[in-house]
């Protein structure tokens, strides 16, 4: 049985080799968001691989669609499809696009997404229905920060809030980077916590990249009633990969074949 | 040939509402979701009598578009209802990827369409939502001519497994088909024979064009009229069919450029070349004003459907 942390270093060494074989997509946020995944495809989540249209299933929620890669390594190694299917990321007739599509039928894609902030309205869309349902199943919705700068992000939050959806979690990728610079230069988010608590959501700050504080985290957000939850995830782009973190070029940019065996040597473990 | 009457002075959007309530109460997943104009769409009766499956999001046609989205994904057939202008214009990029990407089951009623919306003036009545819709892969885009019509569209659209766009107007107008009249999503109906000159016309336009039809008979011209309740998928045959008469005239309260009329050229250019008159609005926004005005001003009345069809005619 692998650790966390085991299965955390190989879903990296997965996407380096996927965006490498793929020739272009997004690595900064793919690598910073493998503990957030990881924990909640093996550790958080009630779901079943085998069966991937269960229906009381807990959904994870993808708005950020070009992180793409960490999500199709997650789903592999938790066992939806062949992890040999990852090195078809981007190609001509793959399941895998470069923005998670449904129509490919890739067992464990609940939306199509690549259009930044159109998510979390389908996730609370989501969440209303287990909550008309009385299901008990939860829906993660994974955020980048910069798609908080779309204005129907603030109409879902509303919502949400309105209706009292405790089945709703937003997991915000707080990297601080976008493609122009950082958030704060591009249209500046913060104060992002009060924000988001006067848009009446309960909201946790933690590491993303540390597995403690995450289940720390989540057990604490059990015990919220009648409230939607934002977890505010501190991460830094490019996390596993010690030459790369933090840098935004890494946002959109593909490591070439003598930049994958490097970093895949230098990865965090 | 049938003749057609008019039993009563109707809005389209009643019918919606009414076909609404129909679906709520054969199909349980059915939910509404309100954008503050529920009243004025029709959708107050679904929410009066099924509260539990209304709810209300506010003045945010993005959002609702989005919820709609999340909830057929799991399951529900939501029905979104608000002013044409607002419902699509304002959420095209939702409807485009988590309606018509994920290709879900979901209900889009676009109210206020065309200039017959009257006083509101441009800002409210929709003259571009069949071009946004049609071009959409997976969405089907109906125009019913009547409140009836628009009633059976709703109860079609519930049997579909594709998003659905509905589209119908504000303004009383004749109801005057029957609810015995087989609404087929995809498939025209030839309302009248006639051998000079067809006219195809989409929602109340389908009514006026009857009567100009009728008006025509007067100077020995028969115009075969043909009901194009669905706007996608075309039907194809329909045209080709009508192709014959040699003038392809078509009707719609909506702007020619990318609506209707150019669905219909789309077919006409690449399977039987033939002359063609396009009735709508050409390039430019509506105006205030009382409805039958605005028709008259538009030129697209009877009368004036009568009176460009000569004129086209006299030209060949």
């Amino acid at each position: 049985m692998k650790t966390i942390q085991e299965i955390a270093y190989h879903i990296r060494i997965d996407i380096l080799k996927m965006l490498n074989a793929a020739g272009s997509g997004h690595l900064g946020g793919s690598l910073d968001l493998v503990e957030i995944f990881t924990w909640l495809y093996f550790k958080e989540m009630q779901h079943r691989p085998k069966e991937p249209d269960w229906n009381d299933r807990d959904r994870l929620v993808l708005s950020i669609g070009h992180v793409a890669p960490v999500l199709y390594a997650s789903l592999a190694h938790a066992g939806y499809f062949p992890k040999e299917e990852l090195l078809s990321l981007r190609q001509l007739g793959s399941r895998l696009q470069g923005h998670p599509c449904r129509n490919v039928q890739l067992p464990g894609i609940e939306l199509a997404a690549g259009s930044l902030g159109q998510g979390v309205g389908v996730a609370v869309g989501m969440a209303l229905a287990a909550q008309h349902d009385h299901s008990p199943q939860r829906i993660f919705c994974i955020m980048g920060d910069g798609e908080l700068q779309e204005g129907s992000v603030w109409e879902a939050f509303m919502s949400a809030a309105h209706y009292h959806l405790n089945h709703f979690i937003a997991i915000i990728d707080r990297n601080g980077v976008q493609i122009d610079g950082t958030t704060e230069q591009v249209m500046a988010l913060e104060p992002l916590s009060d924000k988001l608590k006067s848009f009446g959501l309960h909201v946790e700050e933690c590491n993303g990249n540390d597995f403690f504080d995450l289940e720390n985290t989540f057990n604490h957000i059990k015990s919220i009633q009648n409230q939607p939850i934002a977890i505010i995830a501190n991460t830094k782009m490019g996390y596993g990969v010690p030459e790369i973190e933090g840098n935004n070029q890494w946002h959109g940019k593909v490591p070439n074949n003598e930049e994958v065996v490097r970093f895949i040597q230098t990865l965090r473990k | 040939m049938k003749s057609w009457s008019c039993k009563a002075l109707k809005a389209t959007k009643e019918g919606f509402g009414e076909g609404l309530i129909i679906i709520g109460e054969k199909n349980p997943d059915v939910i509404a979701i309100g954008a503050d104009i529920t009243a004025s769409v029709s959708v107050n009766g679904f929410a009066k009598k099924f509260p539990q499956r209304f709810y209300s999001i506010g003045i945010a046609e993005q959002n609702g578009i989005a919820i709609a989205a999340g909830m057929a994904l799991s399951g529900k057939l939501p029905v979104f209802a608000s002013y044409a202008t607002f419902a699509v214009t304002r959420a095209l990029d939702q409807i485009r990827i988590s309606l018509c990407y994920n290709d879900v089951h979901a209900i889009i009623g676009g109210a206020h369409a065309g200039i017959s919306v009257g006083p509101d003036g441009a800002t409210h009545q929709a003259l571009e939502d069949i071009a946004m819709m049609r071009v959409l892969p997976n969405m089907i885009v109906l125009s019913p001519c009547d409140a009836t019509q628009t009633k059976l569209a709703v109860m079609a659209a519930e049997q579909c497994q594709h998003p659905v766009y509905i589209r119908f107007g504000r303004d009383i107008v004749p109801d005057f088909t029957d609810d015995s009249m087989p609404f087929t999503i995809g498939k025209a109906q030839c309302l009248k024979e006639g051998n000079h000159v067809a006219i195809l016309a989409t929602g109340h336009l389908t009514w006026e064009s009857l009567q100009a039809a009728f008006l025509l008979e007067k100077d020995n011209i028969h115009a075969r009229v043909i009901n194009f309740h669905t706007i996608k998928p075309i039907d194809k045959q329909a045209i080709i069919d009508a192709s014959t008469t040699g003038l392809i005239v078509t009707a719609e309260e909506h702007q020619t450029a990318g609506g209707f009329g150019s669905a219909v050229a789309e077919v006409v250019v690449e399977n039987c070349p033939t002359p063609m008159l396009m009735i709508g609005v050409h390039d430019r926004f509506g105006e205030s004003g009382p409805s039958q005005v605005l028709m008259e001003k538009f030129g697209l009345t009877a009368v004036s459907i009568a009176q460009k069809i000569k004129t086209a005619l006299s030209k060949q």
